[in-house]
């Protein structure tokens, strides 16, 4: 671990994940991220822009032989890529545990929520059944689950979809894991189900400091869970900052198509400012920005070359040639008017 | 509009759908008292049968030209709503009327079928696998008799229409196809049947954002261009505004609120319309949301509460609420605005109750 990334959580610097398969999957290209612990961080994206494979890259859960992973990941210092065996089993759930958008990947059928927390605990802790059952009880309270006695006893399919995502928070929370991944875990809910269990989530960060990556495609979603956005498209990071830097101030053509197309407070009587044409292919390694064809302010640069990326501060980042403060006439401010 | 886009008007079959028979002031549709059930056997050795009121006598109506948009937590029953509208499942009570004709006297279920389309939510699913762009947008106006030369130049035209190139999208797959471009192949079919309503369940809400704004442009242009009526149903009520002229609000199986969007925007009455809306992700990180405005999920449609099916969930709830269903008031200073909440209604012992509104008889009769 170098000197810049202590006091870091997570600390992801290069990853690169290719497929191999029928066809090659560029999926992320050379990402760098950071996060300190008690932090939450949302990776912000659109389908098939890397955030599943980022946070599968985290927990080594990628298909060994079709997947090729280079760069670097540490998790409290420990370098993940190394890990195996009984360090790697402890890692999952005790380190770093995830939750998903489909309970279903999480929660066994066969077994009772209670017996599944209970088994998880006892996996990763010293405890008897008793002592886990007595958590998994604890853990239910927790998640606000009512009448959390009698649920301890219920099958996942016995419970409603939001008491599952619950039952399913309940169990990634049970080993206090110092990381949380949570992979679109309120896409499939109501919009009122949705807000209880972003609240909660909020809550149990207070009350058991870990720190948490959330991935999801909905910058409402964003905005209500996160300290910090990141914004991905094509395997990358294209901007990073605040929330309120985010949706205040965005600075990448991208970012500010996202913002434009999320139809808040749209005007009604105007066509909407959407991002022409559609995501690249991931068939080749990117050798030029990845926004560029479907970008207003391309200029033959953009496809001269990666972008450089800016840091004006720290947290901060653009990957954007219009952040280059050698040419101030191409602020962005200057071509405001085109979103 | 270009000359081959008028074309595309033109070209389209002969039928009786198309006229207007009403006039402007007569409805697109008349839903009065929609009614259905679906049966379900609670456990396997339960005989007894029961049922999931999907649809639980609902009515409403919708404009000529106008954008109904319909919101509601999942299973309240927009689907079903919209499925029995296209005439794809069965009303079990109540009156469907599409100008002026009423559903199985002076229209067929054929008559029907020809004046009004549908977009689902899964634009894979809705399309044959083993057909090509070309042929699945031709097959309909094939299977009405239009000659397979003129069907095909129908289908490239709508084609071109819905920004799908011919040259490149005719000859080629589904599953070669994104998301988007196959939803907009979705909407080309529908166009090639020539309606009057087109029923839109969920049909952005599986599209990436960028892409979702794309979609509902040319949404947008089709809707004037073609004169047609829109019931969009969506999850999304950023999407719901910026779509519809009125909006209805659903719980479990019944409607709660209708009106104008920029008045219920402005003056939610309901207190579930209040909770649905405050449930939306704030986009002001200095005014995040502080306390989630229901707690649990949505009661069982099979046995919903009784009264207003809102009480148990629902903040202003007096033992009145338990026992009596609400009956639906206009929305005092909102023309067409009405809800079906006893705080409304000056008569109904609510202690909350204001003055009454004028009480209407059906939800959308105004
Ligand atoms: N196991 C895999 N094999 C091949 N390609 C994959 C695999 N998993 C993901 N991909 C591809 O990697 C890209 C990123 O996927 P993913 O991280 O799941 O996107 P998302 O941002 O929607 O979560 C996509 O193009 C996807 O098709
Ligand atoms: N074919 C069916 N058989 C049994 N139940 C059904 C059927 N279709 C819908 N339902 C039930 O009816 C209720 C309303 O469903 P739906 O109209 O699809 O709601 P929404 O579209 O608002 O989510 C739900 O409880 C659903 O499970
Ligand atoms: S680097 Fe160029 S193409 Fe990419 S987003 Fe910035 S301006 Fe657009
Ligand atoms: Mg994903
Ligand atoms: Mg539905």
């Amino acid at each position: 671990m170098s000197e810049a990334t202590k006091g870091n959580l997570l600390d992801i610097s290069n990853l690169t994940v290719r497929f191999h398969g029928e066809r090659t999957v560029h999926a992320i290209n050379g990402l760098d991220l950071t996060l300190k612990p008690g932090e939450i961080l949302t990776i912000l994206g659109e389908s098939g822009s890397g955030k599943s494979v980022t946070l599968k890259a985290l927990l080594k859960l990628l298909p060994k032989k079709r997947s090729e992973i280079s760069g670097a990941m540490h998790v409290d210092g420990v370098d993940v890529l190394a890990l195996k065996g009984q360090a790697l089993s402890a890692y999952r759930g005790k380190t770093v545990s995830m939750i998903f958008q489909e309970p279903a990947l999480a929660l066994d059928p066969v077994y009772t929520i209670g017996d599944q927390i209970a088994e998880a605990v006892m996996r990763h802790e010293k405890v008897s059944r008793k002592e886990a059952l007595a958590v998994a009880l604890d853990m239910l309270k927790r998640v606000r689950i009512p009448s959390a006695e009698s649920r301890l006893k219920n099958y996942p399919h016995e419970m409603s979809g939001g008491m599952r995502q619950r039952a399913m928070i309940a169990l990634a929370l049970a080993c206090k894991p110092d990381l949380l991944l949570a992979d679109e875990p309120t896409t499939a809910l109501d919009a009122t189900v949705q807000i209880q269990v972003l609240l909660l989530l909020r809550e149990l960060q207070r009350e058991f400091g870990m720190g948490i990556i959330f991935v999801t495609h909905d910058i409402g979603v964003a905005v209500e869970i996160s300290d910090r956005i990141a914004v991905m498209y094509a395997g990358n990071v294209v901007e990073e900052g605040t929330v309120a830097e985010i949706i205040k101030d965005p600075r990448h053509p991208y970012t500010q198509g996202l913002l434009a197309a999320n139809l808040h407070d749209a005007d009604r009587s105007q066509t909407l400012a959407s991002i022409p044409g559609s995501p690249p292919p991931l068939d080749e390694k990117p050798d030029h920005c990845s926004f560029a064809p479907r970008c207003a302010h391309a200029r033959d640069r953009c496809y001269a070359a990666l972008p450089p990326v800016h840091r004006p501060g720290p947290g901060r980042r653009v990957a954007c040639i219009l952040e280059d403060a050698s040419d101030p006439a191409e602020k962005p401010g200057a071509m405001a008017e085109i979103h | 509009m270009t000359t081959s886009e008028n074309s595309v008007a033109r070209a389209a079959p002969g039928n009786v759908q198309a006229a207007d028979r009403g006039g402007p002031a007569q409805p697109l549709v008349i839903a009065r008292d929609l009614k259905r059930h679906f049966p379900v056997r609670k456990g396997i050795f339960n005989r007894k049968a029961s049922a999931v009121r999907a649809v639980d006598g609902i009515s409403f109506t919708v404009r000529k030209s106008e954008t109904l948009g319909i919101v509601g937590e999942s299973g309240c029953g927009k689907s079903t709503t919209a499925r029995l509208l296209v005439g794809l499942i069965g009303l079990d009570e109540g009156d469907l009327i599409f100008d002026g004709e009423k559903l199985g006297e002076e229209l067929s279920l054929n008559d029907l079928w020809s004046g009004v389309q549908m977009v689902f939510q899964d634009s894979y699913a809705s399309l044959n696998p083993r057909l090509t762009i070309e042929e699945t947008i031709a097959f309909g106006p094939k299977m009405r008799g239009v000659a397979a030369p003129e069907a095909r130049r129908l289908a490239h035209e709508l084609l071109e229409r819905v920004g799908l190139a011919p040259a490149r999208f005719a000859g080629r797959y589904p599953h070669e196809l994104s998301g988007g471009q196959r939803q907009r192949v979705n909407i080309a079919r529908s166009l090639a049947m020539k309606p009057r309503l087109i029923i839109l369940d969920e049909a952005v809400s599986a599209l990436d954002k960028s892409v979702e704004a794309q979609v509902l442009n040319l949404l947008r242009e089709l809707k004037a261009e073609f004169d047609l009526t829109f019931v969009f149903i969506s999850h999304d009520l950023n999407v719901v505004r910026y779509v519809s002229d009125r909006i209805m609000v659903m719980y479990l199986g019944e409607v709660v609120e209708i009106g104008p969007v920029d008045a219920i925007w402005n003056h939610r009455a309901h207190p579930y319309t209040q909770a649905l809306f405050a449930a939306m992700p704030s986009m002001d990180p200095d005014n995040r949301t502080q306390v989630p405005p229901l707690a649990g999920d949505p009661p069982n449609p099979i046995d919903p509460p009784s009264g207003c099916r809102f009480h148990t969930r629902c903040g202003f709830a007096e033992p009145v609420c338990g026992t009596r269903k609400p009956r639906v008031v206009a929305v005092r200073g909102d023309a067409g605005h009405e809800a079906a909440c006893h705080m409304l209604d000056g008569q109904s012992g609510h202690s909350k109750a204001g003055e009454t509104g004028e009480v209407r008889k059906e939800l959308g009769e105004v």
